[in-house]
């Protein structure tokens, strides 16, 4: 009865996500992409872009990816708006989601301040240079900026597909700089009903990839959950629970300093801005509790295919190809 | 509950205030948005920018786009509060402070322990933040 129930449900998430995708607002919006969307009523791109969103919220759950990541190249691909209001919005809306889940990870120890702060404080910064760099080039010529987010997100499409991440990773030697920021502690496992010690390593090249990371985050737009669980898992050594509530946690961080520099342009326009923040919060909402019942892996293919295509598109929509419409 | 087992497997102390701090500020920054996004689509308070001349050149750069609209950069909007669409500056504004309040209360957790290492950390991140915010850097374009 069970299976049955998820089945359907499966099926209808897929349907509900191939229809709203694929058919009418993506044709619509890249139609409307050329007229400027000029030519409906404004009150149509709101609503719209709220149930486009919401789905994105159900979607980045279930496939265990940040709202940010998916926002960006879907909605620079199928919306008319300039790649500089959808980088500050995509932002906004990483950054909300952040907010959001920081206090429950917080409370139940599984977002670690000691692990997170260093990290932060590095990716922020260089966040802020990412977003500098990222609008200077935009001005110049958006197609740049179309381009390398293109190749960026199949890069990360990449990632997602093929990474293995290690549950409770080893950690034989904590190195002298992880030693003196006191990075470890202990957590409750509800899972294996155990609490779990765990220590970090290899800190000053996993500063270095903070870097890197801050500076792609504040460049596209794109929260970096993507990227911070790799580097906290597989290079600190830190535990997968604490890497993904950690890295969750980061973005609320790191996507502040590149938000700041995005709206202070002028790159948030609150008609685009609020029914995507809201919309991708309450589809993330539902998709928590849809996570339940639902198959996540078949909906994690479906978004490493959809993320695999919006990286081509905008790669085709920067070199000026066209061969994807 | 099982945690009570180990109480190093709890979170600190600074850990929680922070969690509380932000579960209020996330709400009421919600809220905000969604007041201020109402107001400005029921027309309530005049736009500063109408809404077909958004719809028209959101597909412009952002620089383009602010000289067409006549709309200000940096911290300008706080002279058009009086106007719908400025309005839902104050939540976006409101979510995006909310981390250097926080790390606020954490410097003086991390002095009052006199944890020097984190309360640097805390410090230069507020540095960080409230630099981004301060619209000195990369506000200009128009």
């Amino acid at each position: 009865m069970l299976n049955v129930f998820r089945n359907s449900t499966n099926r209808l998430l897929v349907t509900i996500v191939v229809f709203v995708l694929s058919c009418p607002i993506s044709a619509f919006a890249t139609e409307q992409a050329v007229l400027g969307g000029g030519d409906k009523p404004w009150w149509f791109w709101p609503i719209v872009l709220f149930f486009f969103c919401f789905i994105l919220g159900i979607l980045a759950v279930m496939a265990g990816v940040g709202g940010g990541v998916l926002y960006v190249p879907l909605v620079s691909g199928f919306f008319p708006f300039h790649i500089d209001f959808v980088r500050g919005v995509g932002l906004m809306v990483a950054l909300a989601g952040a907010l959001a889940a920081g206090p429950g990870l917080l409370r139940r120890n599984l977002a670690n301040l000691r692990l997170a702060l260093p990290v932060a404080l590095i990716a922020s910064t260089f966040s802020i240079i990412g977003a500098m760099l990222g609008l200077y080039l935009s001005a110049l010529n958006p197609d740049i900026i179309q381009v390398c987010l293109g190749a960026t997100i199949v890069c990360i499409t990449a990632l997602i597909a093929f990474s293995k991440n290690s549950e409770k990773p080893i950690v034989t030697n904590q190195d002298a700089i992880s030693h003196a920021l006191g990075l470890g502690g202990v957590y409750w496992d509800e899972g294996a009903r155990e609490n779990v010690e765990w220590t970090t390593h290899r800190t000053i090249l996993s500063m270095f990839m903070f870097v890197l990371i801050g500076l792609v985050a504040g460049m596209f737009g794109l929260g970096a959950g993507w990227a911070n669980v790799p580097v906290l898992n597989l290079m600190m050594g830190a535990p997968l629970k604490i890497s993904v509530a950690t890295s969750k946690f980061l973005l609320s961080i790191t996507d502040t300093s590149a938000a700041w520099i995005y709206m202070n342009r002028g790159c948030v326009i609150p008609l685009i801005g609020v029914p995507s923040i809201v919309g991708l919060m309450l589809g993330s909402l539902l998709g928590v509790k849809l996570l339940a019942i639902a198959k996540p892996k078949m909906i994690r293919y479906f978004v490493i295919v959809v993320l695999l295509f919006a990286g081509l598109k905008a790669m085709d929509k920067g070199l000026g190809l066209g061969i994807l419409g | 509950m099982d945690t009570q087992a180990n109480p190093a497997s709890r979170p600190a102390k600074e850990q929680v205030i922070y969690a509380n701090i932000l579960v209020i500020g996330v709400w009421i920054g919600l809220a905000l948005l969604f007041v201020t996004y109402a107001i400005y689509l029921s027309g309530l308070m005049p736009s500063h920018v109408d809404m077909s001349l958004i719809t028209t050149n959101w597909d412009k750069g952002v620089n383009e786009y602010l000289e067409i609209t006549n709309s200000p950069h940096g911290w300008g909007w706080t002279s058009l509060l009086a106007t719908g669409d400025f309005l839902n500056y104050i939540g976006l504004v409101f979510l995006a402070l909310m981390t250097v309040v926080c790390y606020l209360v954490l410097l003086k957790g991390y002095i009052a322990k006199k944890d020097w290492i984190y309360a640097s950390i805390a410090f230069l991140e507020i540095l960080v933040l409230s630099l981004a915010a301060s619209g000195l850097l990369g506000s200009g374009g128009h």
